[in-house]
């Protein structure tokens, strides 16, 4: 294969991808007898041109950044978190029985709270799989599927069972105090003096500590200790393991950070969102991740720029349920044929790419 | 509790396993041969849609069988071309086909019927009847018969024929895998495939050839869902059948015998599920639903951990092969 340089490995190569996956749904909208021109219109007049739209778009993105983030630093130390959807799911639970059962005198102190809850359970239920995945060599794909289900269950359980309030029917904790509900972008947008910007929009506070957490994540992988010892284990177990790099210790490490920032995505949503704890909140998000780590090539910039793009698929797939009869699984297409081009068949884009390097003239070649 | 109750257990459980057992055997032998396939879901939840739509379409179950086991092919193949053409990562690929299927499945089914990702019910011939043994006492007269009657006519006769079917498949499996040269090459190719490249075998060739399996056996697991178990499709019916399967591998050790019984055991779990009144009455505590549910996840994530039993994966499983380093 022709060498490719820097740039085009960065940033042609996903951009061939998902324009090969853009290519394939709109191919399948034409399938369908839908015009691909017209469902984009649509997509981007109501998502882009709105502020109810922006602000959709942008709650969405602020889950995509965290389950991104996730899997994105278990990818440094060649770890396949697929878990994020379990992890996400414990850390509402930290975040309900943080807000539940703590008297917070204030959003500022509660949002605290919440995030060292949802940190602290997403943590944890990332951390049996690493353990076994460290100690007794267990695949951690596997387990983290396993964990998936279990973490389902188990919240079923909670809601239906013991948070419920008595004689309600719906299986969801009970609201949370007003005093920790977050300023959402409209309560701001009034705060400086414009009214009625971003609608209905959930899109809240949480936002700004997705973007703290993904400049966290880059000071972590490429300014410190740790994160070098994470990427050097990622690239070679053996050689990290001989420089005494402990791998017990780094996976370890990985799996907590990466089930806490799956974790956190619950402040956004159960406490952002929804004020109380419901079931299936995730709505996917976790899986989510592994797209948009793949997509953002695992950087923390990267997967804010491919987070960005799925909360724009994401919202302007409910304005194609709203206005068209193109349903919202559509969104799932796209997202399978963008894991599939950028990750899957990543050789096979790189094989192309390296073929058209190969014409260019040798000189300046990196 | 009395007999016939838990035949009626057992006969359910005999229903859930099936599926189980059809998707277990398909990633037994694409694991065998070092593919690993967490994609099993999506292909039965592909080929239990356009089974359920062709034979809503056809009124034929049995071309619509052929066109469920084509949808599953079809998603095999791109696993294939991915992870064995263009050496890409397997469990990426899996996950990418799962998604591809969840969403392609009620896309296409909203387009054709319009029902909210639903096809039309199916009766008669647009599904698979129960196959009644000679002999066998019709269920209304069933409290009156004889023990062994009740054996027959309950547990062994009236299931459809998919089910018999998948029951074959298991001693053809171990005869596949442990007595044929095929068999061999398969498992070695899982194993060591630069063994076998060197004895001048095609390691792509069997591994597509596996993988091919993988796809014809998901695709009989998917059309039982939609034309056997139940009558049509409805979004996600898979619910999780593809990842079970996967469990109840891990749990048979990748052997063909065993993931009878493992898939047995879940499809008893699931049976349970149903009839949670059944173990209070029994053993006198409420056990909760959502414990029966997570039970086929937890007991595998105990035999990986090795605490009971070490469940070693073919040693070349996850691993794209590379003819000349």
């Amino acid at each position: 294969m022709h060498p490719i340089p820097r740039w085009a490995d960065v940033i042609l190569i996903p951009l061939i991808s998902v324009l090969l996956a853009a290519i394939c749904a709109a191919i399948l909208l034409v399938a369908i007898n839908e015009d691909p021109i017209e469902a984009m219109n649509l997509m981007i007049q109501g998502t882009l041109f709105r502020s109810e739209g922006i602000g959709f778009m942008l709650y969405y993105t602020t889950n995509f950044i965290f389950t991104g983030l996730a899997v994105s630093v278990a990818f440094h130390a060649a770890l396949f978190n697929i878990g994020g959807e379990g992890q996400a799911q414990l850390g509402g639970l930290g975040v309900a029985l943080a807000m539940l059962f703590i008297p917070w005198p204030h959003w500022t102190l509660a949002i605290i709270g919440a995030s060292l809850g949802a940190m602290a359970f997403g943590a944890m239920w990332a951390a049996i799989p690493a353990y076994l995945q460290a100690k007794r060599g267990s695949h951690i794909v596997i387990t983290t599927i396993m964990f998936n289900f279990i973490a389902a269950a188990l919240l079923n359980y909670l809601l239906v069972n013991i948070l419920k309030p008595v004689g309600s029917m719906d299986p969801a904790t009970p609201s949370f105090p007003e005093a920790t509900h977050l300023p959402t972008f409209r309560d701001m947008a009034e705060g400086l003096g414009f009214d009625r910007m971003f609608g209905a929009s959930p899109a809240n506070v949480t936002t700004f500590l997705a973007i703290i957490a993904a400049f966290a994540v880059w000071v972590l992988i490429w300014r410190t200790r740790l994160g070098y010892e994470i990427r050097s284990f990622g690239k070679s177990a053996t050689a990290a393991k001989y420089a005494g790099i402990s791998p017990t210790k780094i996976i370890m490490i990985a799996m907590l950070i990466s089930g806490g920032l799956a974790g956190m995505m619950a402040v956004n949503t159960t406490q952002g969102e929804a004020e109380r704890l419901i079931l299936n909140f995730t709505e996917g998000a976790g899986f989510l991740g592994i797209a948009v780590a793949l997509m953002g090539r695992s950087h923390p910039f990267g997967v804010c720029v491919a987070a960005l793009l799925f909360g724009f698929l994401f919202q302007g797939g409910a304005e194609l349920g709203f206005w068209t009869s193109i349903p919202r699984e559509l969104i799932l297409v796209i997202q399978a044929l963008v894991i599939l081009f950028v990750g899957a068949l990543d050789n096979m884009v790189r094989m192309f790419v390296g073929w058209l390097f190969s014409f260019a003239p040798s000189r300046g070649m990196a | 509790m009395d007999f016939l109750t838990i035949l009626q257990v057992l006969d359910a459980s005999l229903r859930f396993a099936t599926p189980l057992l059809l998707a277990c055997l398909a990633g037994l032998f694409s694991e065998r041969a070092g593919i690993f396939d967490i994609g099993l879901e999506g292909k039965m939840l592909a080929a239990a849609f356009l089974s359920a739509a062709v034979a809503a379409m056809t009124g034929s179950v049995w071309i619509g069988l052929l066109a469920g086991i084509g949808a599953s092919v079809a998603l095999s193949l791109i696993h294939g071309v991915a992870s064995i053409t263009f050496r890409g990562d397997q469990i990426i690929s899996g996950v990418a086909i799962n998604f591809l299927a969840a969403g392609l499945t009620v896309v296409v089914a909203q387009t054709w019927f319009g029902q909210g990702g639903r096809t039309p019910q199916l009766s008669g011939d647009g599904r698979f009847n129960p196959v009644d043994f000679p002999g066998a006492v019709p269920g209304r007269e069933l409290a009156d018969a004889g023990p062994l009657a009740q054996l027959y006519s309950e547990l062994l006769s009236g299931h459809t024929i998919l089910v018999y079917l998948a029951l074959l498949i298991v001693p053809l499996t171990w005869y596949v895998l442990y007595r044929t040269r095929f068999g061999l090459r398969l498992r070695a190719v899982g194993e060591n495939p630069a063994a076998v490249d060197t004895a001048g075998i095609s390691v792509v060739g069997l591994r597509y050839a596996a993988v091919l399996i993988c796809g014809v056996l998901c695709g009989i697991a998917g059309a039982y869902l939609a034309t056997a178990l139940q009558a049509g499709f409805v979004k996600e019916m898979t619910a999780g059948r593809g990842f079970i399967a996967l469990a109840a591998l891990i749990f048979a050790k990748w052997r063909p015998w065993y993931a009878l019984y493992a898939c047995l055991l879940f499809g008893f779990l699931q049976a349970l599920a149903l009839r949670p009144d059944l173990i209070t009455s029994v053993s006198g505590i409420k056990v909760q639903v959502q414990l029966l549910d997570a039970l086929p996840y937890i007991l595998t994530v105990v035999i990986l951990a090795g605490f009971v039993g070490k469940a070693i994966p073919p040693r070349a499983g996850g691993q794209p092969y590379v003819k000349e380093r």
